[in-house]
């Protein structure tokens, strides 16, 4: 006669050794293999803090990966200790395992006893489809993703190279958005800011991105400031950001940038356009040049046309914008190789990429210097810019 | 000669011209001669003592002439200077 559930379950427990919670906690810290065997769903509700997942089901074809050496300690644990006891049977009988124990009670036992329990950050069905071109990236993945959906990037500018460097970093899920402008939408915009619409004319440039951002994506959280910074406010706006996108239209302000975002060691993307050409750079601090190794000085203002409105092809904004965002997306996940050092020339009329190299200055003003010894006196100090665009007419 | 890229806020000074050819020995000679041919350009280039603008950066093919031999840098018939003041143009 075939015996009962509960009979099979005394006799798999008499034959394998069980491990007390308490004991666990302190092999924890010693490199013992800690194996939750529940089902995906159970883990994602909480497990053991360095625990591996190995569901029961595929214990036999899966542990061989994660302990490859059968000599070493195992511990598994399930809801309340009957699964592992299972699988410990079946690795130390089946498998040859030598160390292996199962935790009496399972994660039931270990909660009730007040020990830590880590919840695992897992994907929504909602953002696994969303994100899901993404997954099939090897170089994304749901770890990258992830770090997108962590990231904070602040655009200073929702105008030609923020709209669509914004568009794209919400659709790749990045999770905060910071945008800087203190403009209204007008008319002669939208022949480029497409994240502006022609129904916005007059509303203010933030909240018009934001608009357009959450309809593409309500998962981002936007935060807008409806203001220029200056030195007084740059360190209050950027200091919690991990990366920000440089698309101001004039030296004083990629000074004060430059300079705040190296004293806090802040990766910058930075673009500028004019007529049918784009520059494109990376400057992360102490890892690369800042902006002042690649132009020490700002130019005179008649070789800076950077004051006034200036023409620009409407699509430039939108490569050039696009390239930053790529280089963000790159940033954030930590693969390729980023813009360090480089300097990308893009010439839209003659269909050509030129690239020279930026080095550091072991002499450049800022980073040459370590970032607590950058005063806030220091911060953009840059020739007078009434009189700079005064004189440019 | 050598072939010099022109950058945007310099066309007008070099007749609309993308790039030009010029010659010369070293950067120095090259950006001279440019600066003959187009008498615009040299305030732009030059300051009065003869130094190269701190605001103008020169690129022998990919490489900043600063870190090679300035504007003793020798230039061979094939290379290709880039000029570079900085640009500014984004948001608005």
């Amino acid at each position: 006669m075939s015996q009962s559930g509960a009979e099979l379950l005394r006799q798999v427990k008499s034959q394998i050794e069980e491990v007390d919670p308490s004991e666990v906690a302190e092999l924890m810290h010693e490199g013992v293999a800690i194996i939750d065997v529940r089902e995906t769903e159970e883990y994602a509700t909480g497990h053991l803090p360095g625990a591996k997942h190995v569901p029961r089901s595929y214990l036999e074809t899966r542990i061989e990966g994660i302990v490859p050496d059968r000599s070493s300690q195992v511990i598994l644990y399930c809801a309340s200790g009957n699964r592992s006891a299972y699988g410990a049977r079946t690795l130390e009988q089946d498998l040859g395992y030598e160390h292996v124990r199962s935790m009496t009670g399972g994660i039931t036992l270990w909660k009730d006893r007040g020990y830590d329990v880590e919840v695992p950050r897992t994907l929504t069905a909602e953002q696994r489809d969303r994100y899901s071109r993404h997954m099939l990236v090897p170089e994304i993945g749901p770890e990258g993703q992830q770090k997108l959906l962590d990231a904070k990037v602040l655009l200073l500018g929702a105008g030609g190279l923020g709209s669509p460097t914004a568009l794209y970093l919400a659709a790749a899920g990045v999770g905060t958005l910071g945008i800087v402008d203190d403009d209204v939408v007008d008319l002669s915009n939208l022949q480029r800011q497409v994240i502006h619409t022609t129904d916005r004319i007059g509303v203010a440039k933030v909240d018009s991105a934001e608009e357009s951002i959450h309809a593409l994506n309500p998962d981002v959280n936007v935060v807008k400031y409806q203001t220029r910074v200056d030195a007084s406010n740059i360190v209050e706006i950027i200091k919690d950001y991990d990366v920000i996108v440089d698309g101001v239209d004039n030296f004083p302000t990629r000074y004060l940038l430059n300079d705040a975002t190296v004293r806090l060691k802040i990766p910058v993307v930075s673009a500028s356009i004019l007529g049918f050409d784009g520059q494109l750079s990376v400057f992360k601090p102490y890892e690369g040049p800042c902006y002042r190794c690649l132009f020490r000085e700002p130019p005179p203002a008649e070789l800076a046309p950077s004051c006034g409105a200036n023409g620009v092809l409407g699509v430039l904004p939108g490569t050039m914008g696009l390239l930053q965002a790529t280089e963000v997306v790159k940033l954030i996940v930590g693969i390729g190789d980023p813009a360090i050092g480089r300097l990308l020339l893009y010439d839209a009329l003659g269909a050509t990429l030129t690239e020279v190299k930026v080095h550091r200055d072991p002499e450049c003003p800022i980073c040459s210097r370590e970032p607590d010894e950058i005063t806030d006196e220091e911060l953009g100090v840059f020739p007078d810019y009434e009189a700079f665009c005064a004189a440019a007419g | 000669m050598a072939t010099i890229k022109i950058p945007p806020v310099l066309r007008a000074s070099v007749g609309g011209e993308k790039q030009v050819s010029a010659s010369g020995e070293n950067v120095g000679d090259v950006l001279k001669d440019l600066a003959a041919n187009h008498p615009a350009t040299q305030d732009q280039l030059f300051s009065a003592d003869g130094e190269l603008n701190r605001y103008v950066n020169v690129y022998l093919n990919d490489e900043d002439v600063r870190v090679l031999d300035g504007l003793e840098t020798s230039v061979g018939e094939s290379d290709t200077l880039v000029i570079l003041p900085a640009m500014a143009g984004g948001s608005r």
